[in-house]
């Protein structure tokens, strides 16, 4: 019964196509717009995740995401490093500030001041100059594509000049980065050089990035820390660095419109993929509903006649989704090189909650057209 | 000519069939005897609205009947229920419908298979008792052909073959040549009693063509919901010419 399930769906091929239509469409739509959401989201958070060189993040607790930290003064580093269970304990600076380009533009940059002995927080990944370079004079590594965006179709070149805060800052190393939310340019350079090219405020220090002893449960160091600054001047917060990218991101989709922007659209998705899939179905059972009746006569029972209606809801189903998750993979692939959507792409948590939410379509698509045949009185092929 | 119950393909007794529509009961059969015996062509013929349909459909276990007893094959197809009246009905009666329901998805040759594959049959063995069928029926060249290249004759063709490949032993035709013209109604009847009418095999036609008339071995003649006459010599039958006119 199988094979005259899915011979009666495929041999109608404009109904068949109609139905596939509405499951890509579907799958496409809400693949591409939750991954770009997730991936957007994830960019709010990208400075926290590409650390690996840090367990915890410690800040002051008023602090809601990553770019709104105040800054710290060092006798809170000097607290968190006395903690027992704490290895290493270093300053991060974290903060947006003005560039001036040689041929005159400005750009707002990421600027990130790593500790000077140890450049705890540095990228990894270099694209020309190295990690080493960092410790010359002026020196500035940046990411790829914040190079792009200081300087647009130009080649990748190091010892590049610019200003910030009337000091110089030069192209040391060009590295891999992930993109920040903003897509600013992030920008490296050790503590004792970003204090330069900062106002000069009494404290510059945002962030400490501490290591445990190996072994140390994490959760239990950052209580550890946060009961250490109960008796100081000001309240820390000790977040390790899953739980502050997660505050991060939690930040962006509470305070602005990106999840009910993205939600509607991915709900629009549903909705008209069920509309197309479900009508389409619809008008396959109603025009073959004499057939139906036929089969009833010679002996299909109603279970086997909802069996072969799921049946082709699944067929149809599993191949639109192949389809639309293939040209989500496409546009993913294609747009992989421009910056803007750099890094974006799907994940396998997201291959399966559309593989069902699709299912769920197909299954609410054909249910609308099962109660049809199951009321189907057999007799109604001899009227 | 009376028959003996166990010569008959069918047999009802005192059979009532009412439609209920809301607080109304419209009664379709009211009281109908006939029997439908072996080796023999039977007519159910009568005028638009006489209860034709809802006896075959009665008999054929399609609806349920209000009162009195429905035998079919020896078995009261009126008592049975639910899975086993639908396998009943898929191993032992053959259906061949006015609009021939061809599903158009399906070559001829597949269509014919259906009801083989219904009962459980491999897919191939299937194909090839509707092979065998179709090279019965004449339709051998045209076995992978879909029914929209077929013409209407052609097409009854095809449904008689899928009437029969499972081996039924009790047919039933609704109208089988009201869409054909007088020479492809006059050869689909002739099919029908050499590949359906057998020493354990009935075979029952609803039909309003008088053309066919002379084709079958007996006639039931139904009227206002009762069987007025079962006439069992074909001599009897010419008197009846202008029911299916009306």
């Amino acid at each position: 019964m199988a094979w005259l399930a899915i011979k009666m769906l495929v041999g109608d091929p404009v109904k068949y196509l109609g139905i596939l239509f509405g499951v890509t469409f579907a799958t496409l739509l809400m693949s591409q717009q939750i991954a770009i959401f997730v991936s957007l989201l994830k960019r709010t958070a990208s400075q926290i995740l590409d650390i690996n060189d840090a367990d915890i993040w410690v800040m002051d607790k008023v602090t809601r995401f990553i770019d709104e930290a105040p800054a710290l003064p060092d006798q809170d580093l000097y607290r968190v490093r006395s903690v027992p269970g704490v290895v290493s304990a270093v300053r991060l600076v974290y903060s947006q500030l003005g560039a001036r380009l040689p041929h005159g533009g400005y750009r707002t940059v990421i600027l990130m001041g790593l500790d000077d002995p140890s450049l705890s927080g540095a990228p990894t990944r270099f694209i020309a100059g190295s990690l080493q370079r960092l410790r010359e004079p002026d020196a500035v590594v940046v990411d790829k594509a914040g190079y792009t965006y200081l300087f647009p179709n130009e080649p990748l070149e190091l010892d590049r000049v610019f200003e910030m805060n009337e000091r110089r800052a030069r192209i040391v190393g060009i590295c891999e980065a992930s993109q920040p939310f903003t897509t600013l340019p992030v920008l490296f350079s050790r503590y004792s050089q970003a204090t330069q090219y900062l106002p000069p405020n009494r404290n510059l220090m945002n962030y400490i990035l501490v290591r445990g002893t190996p072994g140390t449960d994490q959760q239990v160091l950052c209580d550890a820390i946060e009961a250490m600054a109960q008796t100081g001047p000001r309240p820390l917060a000790a977040l390790t660095r899953e739980q502050f990218a997660m505050k991060t991101v939690n930040y962006y989709m509470e305070s602005t419109g990106i999840p009910v922007n993205f939600g509607i659209t991915i709900t629009l998705g549903f909705i008209v993929g069920l509309a197309i899939t479900g009508q389409t179905f619809y008008l396959f059972v109603t025009e073959n509903i004499r057939q139906f009746g036929a089969l009833k006569a010679m002996g299909v029972d109603n279970t086997r006649l909802v069996g072969m209606i799921l049946l082709q809801g699944f067929v149809a189903g599993s191949t639109g989704y192949g389809l639309g998750i293939g040209l989500a993979a496409c546009f993913f692939e294609g747009t992989a090189h421009v910056p803007a959507l750099e890094g974006f792409g799907m994940f396998p948590g997201l291959l399966v909650g559309i593989a069902l939410t699709v299912m769920a379509i197909v299954t609410l698509a054909s249910l609308l057209s099962i109660r049809k045949v199951l009321v189907l009185e057999p007799a109604m092929v001899f009227r | 000519m009376s028959h003996r119950t166990v010569d008959l393909a069918a047999r009802c007794r005192g059979l009532v069939k009412d439609f209920v529509s809301g607080a109304t009961a419209q009664r379709v059969l009211d009281g109908v005897d006939c029997d439908i015996p072996f080796s023999a062509m039977t007519l159910l013929v009568g005028p638009s609205g006489c209860g034709k349909t809802t006896l075959v459909s009665l008999l054929a276990g399609l609806l349920d009947p209000t009162a009195g007893e429905v035998m079919v094959l020896g078995t009261d197809i009126g008592k049975l229920r639910g899975k086993s009246k639908v396998v009943f009905r898929g191993r032992n009666i053959g259906f061949v419908f006015q609009q021939y329901n061809l599903l158009p998805a399906l070559t001829a040759r597949e269509n014919a298979a259906v009801p083989m594959i219904i009962n459980g049959a491999p897919r191939r063995r299937a194909l090839e008792k509707a092979t065998e069928l179709l090279n019965q029926v004449g339709l051998g060249t045209k076995a992978d052909a879909l029914p929209k290249n077929l013409s209407g004759g052609q097409q009854q063709r095809v449904a008689i073959a899928r009437a029969l490949v499972h081996d039924p032993r009790l047919l039933m035709c609704d109208e089988p040549t009201a869409a054909l013209d007088a020479a492809s109604g006059r050869t689909v009847m002739d099919l029908l009693r050499a590949v359906a009418v057998g020493p354990d095999r009935a075979v029952l036609i609803v039909t309003h063509d008088s053309r066919i008339y002379d084709r079958g071995d007996r006639m039931i003649v139904m009227a206002d919901g009762k069987v007025t006459s079962t006439l069992e010599e074909k001599s009897m039958f010419a008197g009846h010419e202008q029911i299916g006119a009306t």
